[in-house]
């Protein structure tokens, strides 16, 4: 669950307001797109959400975490409650598709046992079995980010959050990637796809919540992407 | 930047141990002279045999004075006689010498006020003590312990700067692997384990290589040293008896290099 209550948010670096007031809140078991033109606030959110950055004001509160008053030391254990997927999948060259996956259950000191059971089970859940030995440079786009999904939800999330996921991918693997999301999250995962792609975001009927200058200005479930000007 | 980081290191302490093998030999010459070194005090001429021993209580008395051995004319012609043909001991008559006593001391860097105290005993006329050599080398080892130590102080915070840098940049290659190690909520000890041990590893090898290049090093000046010096009253403190302690000594200090310079690096450049 994520509960933001009239966050604002400027950077060290600048005086303008990257945040002015965010007021949203998505529950569990939530498919959300939040979506808005660059330099909007989209990233500022996610990386609220995350615990990269802190809120100049406001209440900010992730799985139960209160980000604005988090202790660093406690951020590993939030981060355990959710999975990131990045427009670049950001994995590790020089590991195997398997391992790219089984490292993030290793970091969280999952047992060997566990992962024997869980690595495969996801990359067969995100259509990826059968090549568990290739190199992230053997991949397609499409393939890499399943890879990136896979990792995301191998510690069994209570959310995924993904920045621009399809931002390297042609419609066709982005709609399959939507629709894997889609397949996640009737599994009972909470998942917020921050993206740009109206196209996209108007082909499923999902809550769109829509930034503009730093605050939202249109909340629906209508699965509309409202914000004209890109 | 590893290889550098461990070359550092090795020169560090070798240069370190170098410098500390020179005092230590200094400091084991100093002793053999206080062992050697003879003082002679004489006795006044006007005393008689049994007044010239009756003094030695208050020889014995003087601060630093480790033992005194009572030598007559006699003896001290004798021991004269010994040294030189017989030619020259013609004509020598035994009241030319003195009744003496040949003392040791403590501590021969407090020879000047042991001299003093030895003048001012009643009964003795003069005291001899030719520690001018000792001195020499007592201020040697003295400027060469300040050298050492600054030395130390300075190939330590050296090889603490190049060994931070070395893990700054092994952090820096490795930073998408850590974004995603912080990613996915693993903890502050995992991220920074490897880089610790990193620099511990760095350490303990630049420190046992140094262990083994200083023993070479010392092995070969310290015969070359003894080829020049041969038959003269120099002996070197052999490797062997102090190794352990350099080695323990390296170890130490590359433990410390190592874990400081990983640790510092992490502080500065790693935010978990």
């Amino acid at each position: 669950m994520i509960k933001m209550k009239n966050v604002r948010m400027t950077y060290a670096n600048s005086d303008v307001e990257a945040l002015n007031g965010v007021d949203l809140t998505i529950n569990d078991g939530e498919f959300v797109f939040l979506v808005g033109p660059s330099g909007s606030g989209k990233t500022t959110i996610m990386k609220l959400i995350t615990g990269e950055i802190r809120a100049t004001s406001g209440q900010v509160n992730v799985n139960d975490f209160d980000m604005v008053h988090i202790r660093r030391s406690k951020l590993p254990k939030m981060r355990r409650t959710l999975g990131v997927v990045f427009q670049d999948f950001r994995l590790i060259d020089n590991m195997n598709v398997y391992d790219n996956v089984a490292f993030a259950m290793r970091v969280v000191g999952a047992r060997r046992r566990d992962i024997r059971t869980r690595v495969p089970y996801v990359l067969e859940l995100v259509g990826l079995e059968g090549r568990e030995k290739r190199m992230p440079n053997e991949l397609s786009g499409g393939e890499q980010q399943r890879v990136a999904i896979a990792r995301a939800l191998v510690n069994n999330p209570r959310l995924i959050v993904a920045d621009e996921p399809t931002g390297n991918l042609d419609p066709v693997r982005s709609l399959e990637l939507m629709l894997l999301f889609e397949k996640i999250n009737e599994m009972g995962t909470t998942i917020l796809v921050v993206t740009h792609e109206k196209e996209l975001v108007n082909a499923f009927s999902k809550r769109v919540i829509t930034i503009s200058d730093g605050h939202v200005i249109s909340d629906g479930m209508d699965g509309y992407y409202s914000y004209e000007i890109e | 930047m590893s290889f550098a980081s461990v070359a550092i290191i090795v020169a560090c302490l070798v240069i370190m141990g170098s410098v500390s093998m020179i005092a230590l030999n200094i400091d084991a010459l100093i002793k053999d002279m206080e062992t050697q070194n003879e003082v002679v005090a004489f006795v006044d001429e006007e005393l008689d045999d049994a007044e010239a021993m009756a003094i030695e209580a208050a020889i014995l008395q003087v601060p630093n004075v480790a033992d005194a051995e009572f030598v007559n004319r006699q003896e001290a012609m004798d021991n004269f006689m010994s040294n030189y043909d017989e030619q020259l001991r013609e004509g020598i008559d035994v009241e030319v010498f003195r009744h003496r006593y040949v003392l040791h001391l403590n501590d021969i860097t407090k020879m000047a006020e042991t001299k003093q105290g030895l003048e001012n005993v009643p009964g003795v006329a003069k005291v001899n003590a030719h520690f001018d050599y000792a001195k020499a080398f007592i201020s040697i080892r003295n400027i060469v312990s300040v050298i050492s130590l600054i030395l130390i102080l300075v190939l330590v915070l050296v090889s603490i700067f190049i060994m931070t840098n070395t893990i700054k940049l092994a952090t820096y290659g490795r930073r998408e692997e850590i974004a995603i190690m912080k990613m996915v909520g693993a903890g502050n000890a995992f991220i920074r384990l490897p880089f610790i041990v990193e620099g511990l590893v760095l350490g303990l090898l630049g420190g046992g290589i140094a262990f083994l290049a200083l023993w070479g090093l010392y092995e070969l000046v310290t015969q070359k040293v003894l080829e020049v010096f041969t038959g003269s009253f120099l002996n070197v403190v052999p490797y062997t008896s102090v190794h352990v302690y350099v080695l323990g000594c390296f170890m130490a200090i590359s433990v410390i290099v190592g874990v400081f310079g990983a640790v510092n690096a992490i502080r500065n450049y790693l935010k978990v």
